[in-house]
């Protein structure tokens, strides 16, 4: 992937299954964003295809992109009849049982937390039920418990509906702990794919994970 | 268009949920609406001036050949260009021009009725009637203003005090010529005339013998008054055109014009549809980035045109709904012609849709509300001042670039199709409403072209 001469991303391929979760690491201007935004169809890939199309992928952007001023039923409202979903009503109504936001439903979005926002922001990712999510940076405005909270949401996701589920994380533990396999990115390049065993297991001497990916980076030279 | 139609409700609940903001909004295009547009159609108002009558009261009057005339009467002719602060005193007056009351005094002296009895007498006088005039010092702009309106009055009462005299100075050649009776210094006279005085002559030569000195002589005598006669009979067309040498014949070039007060109405309607279809359009647009919903909205969910098209609408709707409102409160003080609402409420809409369109254009260059907002503003007053200045205020290249300048704008072609509509004035509502149409159009595509540009990543 090309912007202008410079080039976001070279060479990177791969594959998931359905309910797999798969995280994408990487340092700062690895092009984790960039990956995501290729596969949610946001931009076209200068080369290269991506199998699903764009609305068959869930995507759930890094901020809420949701409207402050409109309440958590009126939002998945607007973004359930934009899907063309069929039973618009029905819909919200299980993401709102889903996100555990029923009671918060005519709340506008500007009054809840910053983790209940983001759970919106993700229940309207799941409003047209893909088989696909994308989740950019989920947890990076979230503290422990919230993450906590949206983890094993995302985790459900993934086992009892076998939503494949792509995210990019800074935080390496939240993808030791909840990915089934790591994407490990620099300057644009795919340096690792595997799970995070693997990954331990690919940096001798280390049995932390984020030791072992800080010295996975400084043997390549990032 | 059902996607339209919920990005439109949505962003009606959007404002809906932000009354503070809508009614200042409203309130804010109606505050600088208001003054400004009447403020343009309006001309100075009149200059006020202090004013000293030292003549009696019914000393005014002064007669020409026997008929009476008021010079009140030319006095008011100069209260309808000044606001005039009656004073009691020289002092007075003058002490109002250093204050500042007043931007000049007018004195009339007492002797100036007298003075104007000498000059239009037969006597003659080498007096000339004198009014005098005070002027401030301190401001050479309004100093000149005040200048030319009592100059000008000043000439149009001279013009009519020289049509009375003319009017007199005819009737004393219609004596001469024809005979009669007539007045001067208290005394009558009766004049023969130059017509029986030819005639007497003719038949005094005629009864003389032939070839006789006396009747060559008497002939000589009748062929003057002849000569006489003839030219003198063209005196009077030729005095009342010494008295009024040109006449004016008034024409409008550029077809219908509208009353000062219609044009106010159309100028304040203008502002207020501006500034809302421009802060709503690009603020609305600008929304989707700040909220960062433009992503997600245009990965399949809606296409850019769309939301364009959408921003545009809504400007328009929104700012067509404010600026009616204003046409309906300015319906109370000012006449607003409801039997032309058809086309008044296409030149809403359509001014409506290309402030929206320009609005859009500046929301798409922009990444949050605050830029955009500051962007509609610092754009929409230069443009409207363009679209305001008059033709012949400025030099003609300057004018010419002005003219493009502001064709570039919705706010001329906006603010002549309400012209049009409210006023049925020139150009017309169908000139404005095709540039109006292209203006769209154009500021649509240059949204969606910046919406490519810089959207991709939002």
């Amino acid at each position: 992937m090309r912007f202008g001469s410079r080039t976001a991303l070279r060479d990177v391929s791969f594959a998931a299954e359905p309910g797999e979760i798969v995280a994408i690491i990487g340092p700062n201007g690895a092009g984790k964003t960039t990956l995501l935004s290729i596969l949610a169809g946001l931009f076209p890939p200068s080369e290269g295809s991506v199998s699903h199309g764009a609305r068959e992928v869930g995507w759930v952007p890094q901020q809420a992109a949701v409207y402050r001023k409109l309440s958590v039923a009126e939002n998945l409202r607007l973004f359930a009849r934009l899907e063309r979903v069929d039973d618009v009503e029905g819909t919200v109504t299980r993401m709102l049982a889903q996100t555990g936001l029923e009671e918060r439903a005519s709340d506008e979005l500007g009054a809840l937390s910053g983790g209940n926002q983001q759970r919106v922001n993700i229940a309207v990712g799941l409003l047209s039920g893909p088989p696909v999510l994308l989740l950019d940076e989920p947890s990076s405005s979230l503290d422990p418990r919230q993450r906590e909270i949206l983890w094993s949401f995302v985790s459900g996701l993934a086992k009892e509906d076998a939503t494949t589920v792509v995210f990019t994380t800074h935080n390496v533990g939240e993808a030791e702990r909840y990915a089934d396999r790591v994407l490990v990115l620099a300057d644009g390049e795919l340096l690792f794919g595997g799970t995070p065993a693997e990954f331990v297991d690919a940096v001798d001497g280390f049995h932390d994970f984020e030791a072992a990916f800080v010295r996975f980076l400084h043997e390549r030279g990032h | 268009m059902s996607a339209l139609r919920f990005l439109l409700v949505k962003d009606l609940q959007i404002l809906r949920r932000s009354p503070l903001l809508v009614v200042l909004l409203a309130l804010y295009a109606i505050v600088i609406g208001l003054p400004v547009g009447y403020a343009v159609s309006r001309p100075p108002s009149k200059p006020k001036v202090a004013f000293l009558n030292e003549v009696t009261p019914g000393g005014g009057t002064f007669s020409v050949a026997g008929k009476s005339l008021d010079a009140s009467s030319y006095a008011n002719r100069l209260f309808t260009a000044i606001d005039p602060i009656r004073v009691s005193s020289r002092a007075e007056a003058i002490r109002k021009v250093k204050d500042g009351e007043a931007v000049a005094a007018l004195i009339v002296p007492k002797g100036v009725t007298a003075a104007l009895q000498s000059a239009v007498s037969l006597s003659g006088s080498p007096v000339k009637p004198t009014l005098e005039v005070y002027y401030a010092a301190d401001n050479p702009l309004k100093r000149r203003y005040v200048e030319n309106t009592i100059n000008a009055q000043l000439a149009k009462a001279n013009l009519a005090l020289s049509g009375e005299l003319t009017k007199v100075a005819a009737q004393y050649l219609t004596v001469l010529l024809k005979g009669g009776s007539f007045k001067i210094l208290g005394q009558g006279f009766d004049v023969l005339g130059l017509q029986r005085s030819a005639a007497i002559l003719r038949g005094v030569a005629a009864a003389l013998p032939k070839g006789s000195a006396k009747a060559e002589a008497v002939r000589q005598v009748a062929r003057f008054a002849q000569l006489a006669i003839d030219n003198l009979g063209l005196s009077a067309p030729v005095l009342s055109t010494i008295s009024n040498p040109i006449k004016v014949d008034v024409h409008t070039v550029d077809g219908r014009t509208s009353s000062l007060d219609g044009y106010a109405v159309a100028a304040a309607v203008t502002i207020a549809l501006m500034f809302v279809g421009l802060l709503v359009a690009a603020g609305m647009l600008a929304l989707e980035r700040e909220e960062h919903a433009f992503g997600r909205l245009v990965r399949g969910l809606v296409s850019r045109t769309v939301l364009v098209t959408e921003k545009v609408i809504l400007g328009a709707a929104v700012a067509a709904v404010i600026a009616l409102a204003l046409v309906l409160l300015l319906s109370l003080f000012q006449p607003v012609r409801f039997g032309r609402a058809p086309q008044w409420l296409l030149a809403l809409v359509a001014g409506g849709l290309g402030f929206g369109a320009m609005g859009v254009a500046i929301g798409a260059l922009t990444r949050d509300v605050r830029a955009s907002s500051l962007l509609a503003f610092l754009l929409s007053l230069p443009v409207a001042a363009l679209a305001l200045v008059p033709s012949g205020s400025v030099g003609k290249g300057a004018y010419d670039a002005v003219r493009v300048i502001s064709a570039l704008f919705p706010f001329k072609a906006a603010l002549q199709a309400l012209d049009a509509g409210l006023n049925d004035a020139a150009p017309g509502l169908g000139q404005s409403l095709l540039h109006l149409t292209i203006l769209v159009l154009a500021y649509t595509a240059l949204a969606r072209l910046a919406l490519r540009r810089f959207g991709a990543r939002t």
